[in-house]
């Protein structure tokens, strides 16, 4: 590769053919997100993209950065040790809403606390796809149409920008699979954010979910700058109808990195033992 | 007082400091080793006698070790010191204690059956703290009156387990310049005041030692003036975790393996590594695997209930190959069980917990400081075989603490197999002869990939195909199938036709039951496996050798290790299982029983 030519989203993407069925969402977020480092501009060996389980958490494979494809709702924590463990490398982690915020819920709620510089693409399609159509945590307690709660969940769901302002989220946008010009300038906008960034995509489920088609109509733009104080997020957003898009939040909390450059000898320590 | 007393008290102005010199003429034979136990409730300040008793002894020149037993309280919970001291190295508390000190009698019937006494034990006891419990006068041991509590009551700030350091050190024949340094050393934080107070009692305790009946005089420390360690097994983890490259750490604390954690901390810090607070035990072992693909060597320490949560990454880290160290702490199960007290019966979780075929390690430490050897060699062989490895330590070795010779360094494995820089069409799996494929680090140009939990290609590419299957599943069995881990895998010790089959904290009972059974004429061979998986049959056929007869010892109520001995080894035809679950400790004497039941 030419090390003066300018990257390109093709150049960020691998050769495998996705999984995904023909018209999902995750199509758009893996073309945003590869326009989003190539105008990053860092090589992609300089990159890593943790995931779970779920039809989101195949991202990985269909780029061609250091990527892992881990367990069920793990992601946040194998992106934090990766970040912990090496601080000069872009994290990125994506996973979907069952991914992220059932069995992942209590890391997703850990990593808005503690803040480590990664940033978090959160793939809401208000299902599980991958085990073909079950609620999630983000499905609307009456929709029906699941084998596995045929009279619906019952269950209200979580509100991704709530829970991450109330663990106290440093940056937190929400974007749109049928924009995704706008969801690269999101997605690049979060990883330039230092600290823990979540990318609220709602990224359609065109078969489970296909009144989803419906989404387009319903996202707007926000109307305002990003919220910086807490206070002032809660207050903006306390009857959001989870489909404002853009920039909501963006604090300027520190990011989350013990101190290193110890240079103490093992040897040393091992001499503390002596009687 | 007791006639036989060879006690004197030397004049002020003779003694050295100001207290009572050592011992003179000895009644009969020194002994190799004295025991001792010192308990009294919260804040009476028992364990500190014991730390203090360790540190002056291994200053001395003595080996020794020291127990605990705690309540279950946070703070004020009662407490024991148990102590054996000796001028040999020793690995395991004896059969009963030679001299019981009892500040008070305090929910005492908790510790009762770990304090075992015989006819000539002396126990010290304050006549102020009420009626002896009937299982010591039972014992028939000697019971004499200290009135600890009105002696320290003498002077101002006075702590009666100070009163009792200073009965404890005469008796034994510790030198008293060495306890007044180590005291200093200790209470040296808490002031002058505290200082002179404790000084003072401590003399006070000197003195009324001159009248009390001898317990069996402990033979002088070998002088040899070769350094000693005083060490937990706790610490030994870290310590071993550390020389085995370990420079991340995730932690999630659990009763009995906080302390690994929280001596890592600020080592790690001042060594230039990181240690983070998990959220739980599913965020630690995911972590270690996030730091450990990144490219460092990564650790995390846990017991029982946490190890049952990592287990589905312990997984995830064989399919993905992603070398890492899982420390397990034992203790009592199942689930919640007894935090607070020993047991080897997670080795079933630890063989068998992973779902699907997944060949990893599994190794356990069988002394307090061979738990730094262990450590570092689980480090090296999970690095060198891309594979978590499972430390198999426990309650009774990690909290306890030892005077040891410092070890000698261990030889090194090489290091992780990595993939140079544009390594011309990288295939991360790819199906090598040792089944060992070099792995990239994030940050190398050209080589980049997904580590997946799912089965893949030897690109790393999702595979259901049959082929790929077994193909990686050959991979990684045969990688840890076909390596040579060398001698370390068991200690083979003695000859003879009876053979002790021990692992873990069992050992140093059986060691000393054999070395016992030695010196009565009987041969017997230890062998102690350190090296669980893979299992080694060839090396065990030829340990066992010309042995007829095994004795199996566990501390396990299900008998794991003798029926994961008899999943993958043979065994000759006459077997005996000695196998009890915790909290007790297996004595030499059990052991010792059993195998003078074939005699």
């Amino acid at each position: 590769m030419n090390a003066s030519a300018p990257l390109t989203a093709a150049d960020f993407k691998s050769d495998l053919k996705p999984i995904w069925c023909p018209g999902c969402g995750d199509y758009s977020v893996l073309q945003a997100l590869a326009k989003a480092l190539a105008e990053l501009g860092r090589p992609r060996e300089d990159i890593a993209l943790v995931s779970g389980i779920g039809c989101s958490s195949r991202l990985p494979a269909y780029t061609n950065v250091y990527g892992f494809h881990g367990v069920h709702g793990r992601a946040l924590a194998v992106a934090a040790g990766l970040k912990l463990a090496r601080p000069d490398l872009t994290v990125l982690a994506a996973g979907g809403d069952g991914d992220g915020l059932s069995i992942g819920g209590n890391h997703f709620l850990h990593a808005c606390r503690r803040n480590v510089d990664m940033t978090y693409l959160l793939m809401d399609n208000q299902v599980y796809g991958m085990t073909k159509g079950q609620a999630s945590p983000t499905t609307a307690p009456d929709w029906c149409e699941s084998k596995l709660t045929p009279r619906g969940t019952g269950v209200s769901p979580v509100m991704p920008l709530h829970l991450a302002l109330a663990a106290g989220v440093n940056f937190f946008a929400r974007g749109f699979a049928g924009n995704p010009n706008e969801l690269a300038r999101l997605i690049l906008a979060g990883i330039i954010h230092p600290g823990f960034s979540v990318i609220h995509v709602l990224s359609p489920c065109v078969t489970f979910r296909p009144e989803q088609r419906e989404w387009k109509k319903a996202v707007h733009a926000a109307d305002a700058e990003p919220a910086s104080v807490p206070a002032e997020a809660f207050a903006r957003f306390a009857a959001d109808d989870g489909f404002t898009t853009g920039i909501l939040f963006a604090g300027d909390r520190t990011p989350f990195m013990p101190s290193r450059g110890g240079t103490t000898s093992v040897a040393t320590i091992a001499q503390g033992f002596a009687a | 007082m007791d006639a036989d007393h060879l006690w004197q008290i030397v004049p002020t102005d003779e003694a050295t400091d100001g207290f009572v010199a050592p011992f003179s003429a000895p009644i009969g034979n020194a002994v190799d080793s004295f025991s001792l136990a010192v308990i009294g409730s919260g804040g009476a300040g028992a364990m500190r006698v014991g730390e203090i008793l360790l540190e002056v002894a291994a200053k001395a020149g003595f080996h020794g070790l020291m127990t605990r037993a705690m309540g279950p309280q946070i703070r004020g919970g009662e407490a024991a010191a148990l102590l054996r001291i000796a001028t040999t190295p020793v690995s395991s508390l004896d059969d009963h204690f030679d001299l019981l000190i009892a500040l008070d009698w305090a929910n005492f019937n908790r510790f009762a059956a770990e304090l075992p006494l015989a006819p000539d034990s002396v126990v010290l006891a304050d006549p102020a703290e009420g009626a002896v419990p009937e299982t010591i006068v039972a014992s028939g041991a000697r019971i004499c009156p200290v009135p600890f509590k009105h002696l320290a009551g003498t002077v101002k700030g006075g702590r009666t387990n100070m009163v009792g350091l200073g009965v404890a050190a005469s008796l034994i024949g510790l030198p008293a310049a060495l306890v007044a340094s180590v005291l200093a050393a200790q209470l040296g934080r808490k002031g002058e005041a505290v200082l002179i107070s404790s000084t003072a009692a401590l003399t006070l305790g000197v003195e009324a030692a001159a009248g009390l009946p001898r317990p069996p005089r402990l033979a002088a420390a070998d002088l040899d003036g070769a350094a000693r360690w005083n060490i937990s097994g706790n610490q030994a983890t870290g310590l071993g975790a550390l020389q085995g490259g370990v420079r991340f750490v995730a932690a999630y604390p659990i009763t009995p393996a906080t302390e690994v954690l929280e001596w890592l901390a600020p080592a790690l810090e001042k060594t230039g590594g990181v240690l983070v607070q998990a959220e739980d035990e599913l965020a630690a072992i995911n972590m270690t695997i996030g730091a450990s693909f990144a490219g460092t060597p990564a650790l995390t320490a846990t017991s029982g209930p946490g190890l049952a949560l990592m287990v589905e990454a312990l997984g995830l880290a064989v399919a993905s190959e992603t070398p890492l160290v899982v420390v397990d702490v034992m203790r009592g199960g199942p689930s919640t069980g007894i935090p607070t007290k020993s047991e080897q019966s997670d080795l079933n979780i630890a063989l068998y917990g992973l779902h699907g075929d997944a060949p990893h390690l599994v190794l356990a430490p069988n002394t307090i400081i061979d738990c730094l050897r262990t450590t570092q060699w689980a480090v090296a062989l999970a690095e060198t075989l891309q594979v978590p490895a499972i430390v198999l330590s426990d309650q009774a070795l990690g909290q306890s603490r030892a005077i040891v010779a410092p070890p000698d360094a261990e030889p090194t494995l090489a290091p992780r197999l990595t993939a140079p820089a544009g390594a011309a069409d990288y295939h991360r799996y790819a199906l090598t002869e040792s089944g060992i494929s070099p792995m990239a680090i994030p940050g190398t140009p050209g080589t980049a990939y997904v580590a997946d939990g799912l089965e893949h290609d030897p690109r790393g590419a999702p595979s259901a195909q049959a082929g790929d299957h077994v193909a990686q599943l050959d991979k990684r069995a045969r990688k840890l199938a076909t390596f040579d881990y060398g001698d370390l895998w068991a200690d083979i010790e003695g000859e003879g036709e009876t053979a002790i089959l021990v692992w873990g904290s069992a050992t140093g009972p059986a060691r000393e039951a054999a070395q016992r059974a030695r010196e009565r004429g009987l041969t017997v061979r230890l062998v102690s496996l350190r090296l669980l998986l893979p299992a080694q049959p060839a090396r065990l056929a030829a340990a066992l050798r010309g042995v007829g007869r095994v004795l199996v010892v566990e501390q396990s109520q299900g008998r794991q290790f003798h029926k994961f001995l008899r999943s993958y080894y043979d065994l000759p035809s006459e077997v005996a299982v000695l196998a009890r679950p915790g909290p007790l400790p297996i004595r030499p004497a059990e052991i010792l029983a059993r195998l003078g039941v074939w005699e």
